[in-house]
């Protein structure tokens, strides 16, 4: 039965032409769009003005911020993983899976509570007599870094958790034998094995970032715009198509150029260390 | 074993590090929903927390057909798109796992990418590319281009998810049904199906929970009346903080909480 699979396969492969191909390549061709036939006017528009280039570079920035935030906290729970035992793994696994499976609306709506004037950091710190009247982190960009740090932390977990379980103890064991001490076993052993679940994590967290547009909109506000607002705003108040199709395709390849860089780095073998 | 007489202090900052530090970060991971799921019992007019006391006021202003009917209409077209996108995606991912895996690797391997292609771009930039394109067929956005869009963005999990289960099949299994004189329909309904059926639980599973969060897609797709629930959230919470959202996170976390169980009590036996 090696053949004949292929209808059963045809209704998937039309919809993803039809319905995703021919989109993507009409937004395309849709940005090159001007008055007067083709013209690279609307990306001259984007990248001639300073306020869109601005916010192009905010959102550089924020994507590589979380992605630096999720590693500081997802690798320690990587660990914790790893000397845990069988309860207390599915116990992470579980914990990690709550957060990734609830909505993402009522994740940004738990960060507004917590970064509010009246919210538990507040209170806390004038508690501790820190500071001398209630304080808000909301529409400031250390506490959107907070709150999608904490919305894309299982999207680092998981790979990384994906490799440990399946990495067999004897492999620290040997290291311990030999007289390795732990940091030593940390960096030389357990890093270059969860390289390519941090690759992977680093992926699907800087793509994350890259289209939370409710989490942006409410924690940022609106001093700090990213380029998903950049884009609802050009379609839903401007109307103008073709620009906000330009800054998608920049989105796009900006995304797809890390993605790319990424993927090649992982085939890297002495990079990743399995020859 | 090594000799135990090394310096004792980089183990002990080991374990600090690792025992002391990761339990902060699951915390961090996890106290947000806590958070909002404490949040909303409040009895306060505000967002304050922690709360000065409890009670179910916001719960019942949101059972309240009169004050919460926008939200009860939002709730229940989220509920009608998550449906029929997982509906859709059975119908275009389920044939779609089962032929690939009676096809050759290479040929696999070169039409798969282009099957989870949608998994990875941003369902912003997609859900821009669908209302260009339907406003040039001369489509208006309604509630079935909302459901077109999630099942184009969200059937790749409903594959992937049932391809795992494929993998691991034995073809003896369907061949053998073959020969023993069963139709196709028969070895489809009686043999393949049911073997599918944990990665297709799965993949369901996940096509409704991420059908029911979208906002990107629904964004733009989806007309005036059919407002989604995430929307409606993201309205309360731009114009007025209103603390009922509390009480939709509280339920949408205990809906979270329930399947997962349900979902480790159905899945969990076949991983053992």
């Amino acid at each position: 039965m090696k053949a004949g699979g292929f209808p059963y396969v045809i209704p998937m492969l039309l919809l993803s032409v039809a319905f995703f191909a021919t989109p993507l390549a009409v937004l395309v061709g849709y940005s090159f769009t001007g008055s007067e036939g083709p013209t690279l006017a609307n990306y001259g528009h984007f990248f001639g003005d300073a306020f869109n280039f601005r916010v192009l570079v905010n959102t550089a920035r924020l994507g590589l911020e979380t992605v630096l935030a999720t590693t500081l906290l997802g690798v320690p729970i990587a660990l914790l993983y790893w000397h845990s035992g069988k309860t207390a793994r599915q116990v992470i696994i579980f914990l990690t899976l709550i957060p990734m499976l609830t909505s993402n609306v009522v994740r940004t709506f738990a960060w507004i509570v917590i970064l509010g004037r009246q919210g538990p950091i507040s209170e806390a710190l004038l508690g501790l007599g820190l500071i001398g009247r209630p304080m808000s982190l909301m529409f400031t960009e250390l506490g959107l870094v907070m709150a999608m740090c904490q919305i894309d932390l299982p999207l680092i977990i998981l790979p990384l958790v994906a490799i440990l379980s399946r990495t067999p103890v004897q492999y620290t064991e040997a290291a311990q034998v030999s007289g390795a001490g732990p940091w030593r076993i940390f960096v030389t052993v357990l890093i270059p094995l969860m390289l390519p679940g941090l690759l992977a994590g680093w992926i699907l967290v800087f793509a994350s970032t890259s289209s939370s547009f409710v989490t942006q909109a409410v924690i940022g506000g609106a001093r700090n715009v990213y380029v998903p607002q950049l884009i609802y705003r050009e379609v839903g108040t401007l109307f103008d198509w073709p620009l906000a199709s330009a800054i998608a395709v920049v989105l796009l390849l900006s995304t797809g150029c890390l993605l790319v860089a990424m993927t090649m780095i992982s085939r890297h073998r002495r990079l990743v260390g399995h020859g | 074993m090594a000799d135990r007489r090394e310096n004792p202090i980089p183990g002990l900052l080991y374990k600090l590090f690792v025992f002391g530090f990761g339990t902060f970060a699951v915390i961090y991971l996890v106290a947000p929903i806590v958070i909002a799921l404490t949040m909303s019992f409040t009895s306060g007019q505000t967002l304050k927390y922690p709360p000065e006391g409890f009670s179910l006021r916001w719960y019942e202003a949101l059972l309240d057909p009169v004050r919460s009917a926008t939200e009860h209409a939002a709730a229940f077209n989220s509920l009608k798109i998550a449906g029929l996108a997982v509906l859709g995606s059975l119908l275009f991912a389920v044939p779609a796992t089962i032929g690939m895996s009676r096809m050759r690797k290479g040929t696999v391997g070169a039409i798969e990418p282009l099957l989870l292609s949608p998994l990875v771009l941003p369902s912003l930039v997609y859900g821009l590319a669908a209302l260009i394109v339907a406003n040039f067929v001369g489509l208006q956005p309604s509630l079935w281009l909302t459901v077109a869009g999630h099942v184009v963005v969200f059937g790749p999990l409903m594959y992937r998810a049932a391809s795992v289960v494929a993998q691991g099949l034995n073809p003896s299994l369907a061949e053998a049904s073959t020969v023993m004189g069963a139709s196709w329909f028969t070895t489809l309904r009686r043999v393949t199906l049911p073997l599918l059926m944990p990665g297709i639980l799965a993949g369901a599973f996940l096509v409704f929970i991420q059908s029911l969060d979208n906002v990107s897609i629904s964004l733009f797709l989806a007309d005036a009346q059919t407002t989604v629930l995430p929307l409606r959230m993201f309205a309360l919470i731009e114009e007025s903080l209103d603390v009922r959202v509390a009480a939709i996170s509280g339920i949408l976390i205990g809906l979270t909480l329930v399947v997962m169980l349900v979902a480790r009590r159905v899945l969990a036996p076949r991983q053992a």
